[in-house]
């Protein structure tokens, strides 16, 4: 019985192998060198010392690590929790009612933005805030002359850029979940005389919370790791304005050669992305029971 | 009906394929053919710096004429000078990437020597007769703190403030134009915006987005103009609360409040350098910036903006010292160097490629298309070297007035801590004396409290 069950364990044992090689090993190489003072150049570079919690200490009476920590959480808060998520839902559930030529069309135009390699939507979005870009052309066009977004507002320049681009998945979602909402039960809340938004609010919703649980967690871990969009549009400036851990942990490593404090910062995003995922995984538990 | 695949023909046919993978991999190497040997070079190539691509290409085709059975493998790094130094030392952290000859920035040597990347080239300098061409200040570009030479320098540069005659003329202020002290660069810079508001009058480079450019084409003109320093080199210090660190920074911010430089959103892009020598300059759209001797190699036939005519519309001047004190004009240097990886297999063959590149003709070649300031007292008194472009004197001359980056192991973090404290200053995130005072911190803490010195 033993053999067997080892057995028919035997198949997974490669993906399991590439897996600990390729992506366990770099995170625990990174957090090890977390508490060294590895950098890419000078004594520390030929000969890494253990420094023990010095750059986690650093990072705590550092200025820009708090706001960079901050400026994480709000863009995820702003661009995934509430822009993907809220707007990918009221795309989906517009969509089910709109006609089909309409939906499609819809569904398109949202999905292009997300097909899009990341570096070129990033340069999109780029074009589009640029001082001289598309934006304040067409608000030039209306007579009102735009301010330089990536210099004035850099945070809303990166979450109505990563709002834009990341809509699709959690529309798609969204449909797929409302089109298993059986029509018999909304059906029956029309005959009690529920109107649109209490049937949304206390029976499709309830019905999808596995799918919104899933979504959430999704896009959360997605968005806590974007990079290129906002090292291309502002490249976490003007003075740390848009500095986000992953910009953060980019810049002390590889800009400034810190390979120590880099992974330190590297590592608290990690630890970031853990703690949301055990949340949202309580929340699906606590459905399924 | 037999299967059209059945299982064991599957197996047959996979264990046949295996067996020729292996026989194909498991092949004994045949005996390496005697002086086949390829050598690394990596070095930067962009679409406005091509120059040391032609004389490695040059290199090259000689080298392995002479060398035969020697492959040299050109690995050109297409990014700014900052990434540049990044994919390198990237590179440098294993022996199987490490290149053999690279170009490396004179203050990064230090740094680098400390991490072990670069060879000592003490002994193969001494059989090399061309090292005794160099000048003795050059060949300092090179040394490491242990005293031994580890580089060999391809040029050297000054910086100058180059202006548009015409917008200066505009505004009535007579050309030749020689600043005596910031406040004529004020005074000169609020007449061109009185006379063209449209006009950038003086741009000085600030923020992190232009990296070493910020500091040496701009803060340190400022800095070492005044009575304090960055670095006490006697003491081996790094200096901290000088007066002269804030009235630079103060000076910086006039000059952004009052609209005398580019806006801060443009100072913040790290491609701005492109618009001045592409569009703002020809255009006659900036009165004067802060720029390196190398600024006729963008203009010239075959630089990346090409403007015929630059010679009669461009001007060069010192940049003076704050209040006109003694000597009247400050300018900085560096400068680039070539390196032999400390990780190379074949380490004679590297230095001997390295002399190829730095030999009298690539030399000579290099200095005219890239308006370097030779360090080859052979290349100097070349007539050709000299008529390169108009300003080939003048800029030669600031040497006498040029001060070098302390090129200590710990400089390039220092150097970032200065253009944080140029960027919090022009964006108006905080005060002068409040910038200064965050630089303070930030030098504490990188280098100790024993290593620096309040002044």
């Amino acid at each position: 019985m033993r053999i067997r069950r080892f057995l028919r364990l035997l198949p997974v044992v490669p993906s399991v192998l590439l897996l600990l090689v390729f992506l366990l090993a770099p995170v625990a190489w990174s957090f090890y060198a977390s508490f060294t003072d590895a950098a890419l150049s000078g004594k520390a570079a030929r000969d890494p010392q253990w420094v023990g919690a010095d750059n986690y200490v650093r990072m705590f009476s550092d200025d820009s690590f708090p706001l960079a920590a901050w400026l994480t959480v709000v863009f995820v808060a702003a661009s995934a929790v509430l822009g993907q998520n809220v707007l990918g839902l009221l795309i989906a559930l517009l969509m089910t009612r709109s006609r089909r030529a309409v939906a499609s069309w819809v569904g398109t135009a949202v999905v292009a933005a997300w097909v899009l390699p990341e570096i070129v939507a990033a340069f999109a979005a780029y074009a589009y805030f640029n001082r001289d870009g598309t934006l304040n052309q067409v608000l030039g066009a209306f007579g009102s002359a735009g301010p330089d977004w990536l210099y004035s507002f850099p945070l809303v320049a990166i979450v109505l850029a990563n709002t834009w681009r990341g809509t699709a998945f959690s529309m798609l979602v969204y449909r797929a979940a409302l089109a298993d909402v059986p029509r018999d039960v909304t059906e029956a809340a029309l005959m009690d005389g529920a109107r649109g938004w209490q049937r949304l609010a206390f029976i499709t919703l309830p019905l999808i919370r596995s799918s919104i649980a899933t979504n959430l967690m999704l896009i959360t871990l997605q968005t806590l790791a974007v990079f290129t969009l906002i090292w291309v549009m502002t490249a976490g400036g003007p003075a740390n304005a848009s500095t986000t851990l992953p910009v953060l942990a980019y810049q002390e490593a590889f800009k400034f050669g810190d390979i120590g404090y880099g992974t330190a910062v590297a590592s608290v995003l990690i630890l970031l992305g853990m703690v949301f995922g055990a949340v949202y995984v309580r929340l699906l538990r606590e459905q399924k029971s | 009906m037999p299967l059209k695949y059945s299982p064991v023909k599957i197996a047959a046919t996979l264990v046949s394929v295996a067996a020729v993978l292996a026989a194909a991999t498991s092949c004994s190497p045949t005996p390496e053919a005697a002086e086949s040997k390829s050598l690394k070079i990596v070095y930067q190539k962009t679409d406005s710096f091509t120059a040391l691509d032609t004389v490695m290409q040059d290199a090259k085709k000689e080298f392995e004429a002479s060398n035969t059975g020697v492959t040299v493998d050109l690995q050109p790094i297409q990014a700014n000078d900052d990434d540049y130094g990044t994919k390198l030392a990237l590179a440098q952290r294993s022996g199987d990437t490490a290149p053999d000859v690279f170009y490396e920035d004179t203050f990064k040597v230090r740094s680098d020597v400390d991490a072990g990347y670069l060879l000592k080239l003490d002994g193969y300098l001494e059989k090399w007769d061309d090292w005794a061409a160099f000048s003795e200040a050059a060949k300092e570009a090179g040394r490491a703190d242990d005293g031994g030479i580890y580089a060999v320098p391809l040029g050297t540069d000054t910086r100058a403030i180059w202006y548009n005659k015409t917008v200066l003329q505009k505004a009535g202020i007579p050309v030749p134009w020689q600043p005596k002290s910031w406040d004529e660069i004020l005074t000169a810079a609020r007449a061109m915006k009185a006379a063209d508001p449209d006009v950038i009058p003086f741009n000085m480079y600030a923020g992190k987005g232009t990296g070493e450019g910020t500091v040496m084409q701009g803060f340190y003109e400022l800095l070492y103009g005044t009575d304090s320093s960055l670095y006490d080199v006697d003491a081996k210090k790094w200096v901290v609360g000088s007066q002269g660190f804030t009235d630079s920074l103060t000076f910086l911010k006039t000059l952004y409040d009052e609209k005398l430089a580019v806006s801060p959103a443009e100072a913040l892009d790290a491609n701005v350098w492109k618009k001045v020598f592409g569009e703002w300059f020809p255009q006659g759209k900036l009165g004067a910036t802060v720029e390196g001797s190398y600024t006729p190699s963008f203009w010239q036939k075959g630089g990346a903006y090409e403007w015929a005519g630059y010679e009669q519309v461009m001007g060069v001047a010192m940049f003076p010292t704050q209040k006109g004190q003694d000597p009247g004009g400050v300018s900085m240097s560096g400068g680039w160097t070539l390196a032999v990886g400390a990780k190379s297999k074949n380490p004679e063959l590297a230095f001997s490629f390295l002399t190829t590149a730095l030999n009298k003709k690539n030399a000579l070649a290099y200095d005219i298309n890239n308006s370097q300031i030779a360090v080859r007292t052979d290349v100097t008194s070349e007539p050709e070297y000299l008529a390169a472009n108009p300003f080939v004197k003048d800029v030669s001359d600031l040497v006498k007035v040029t001060h070098y980056r302390p090129a200590t192991a710990d400089y390039p973090r220092i150097s970032t801590a200065v253009q944080v404290a140029t960027e919090s200053v022009i964006t108006g995130k905080q005060s002068p004396e409040d910038a200064a005072a965050e630089y303070d911190a930030t030098v504490r803490k990188l280098v100790g409290e024993d290593k620096v010195l309040e002044k």
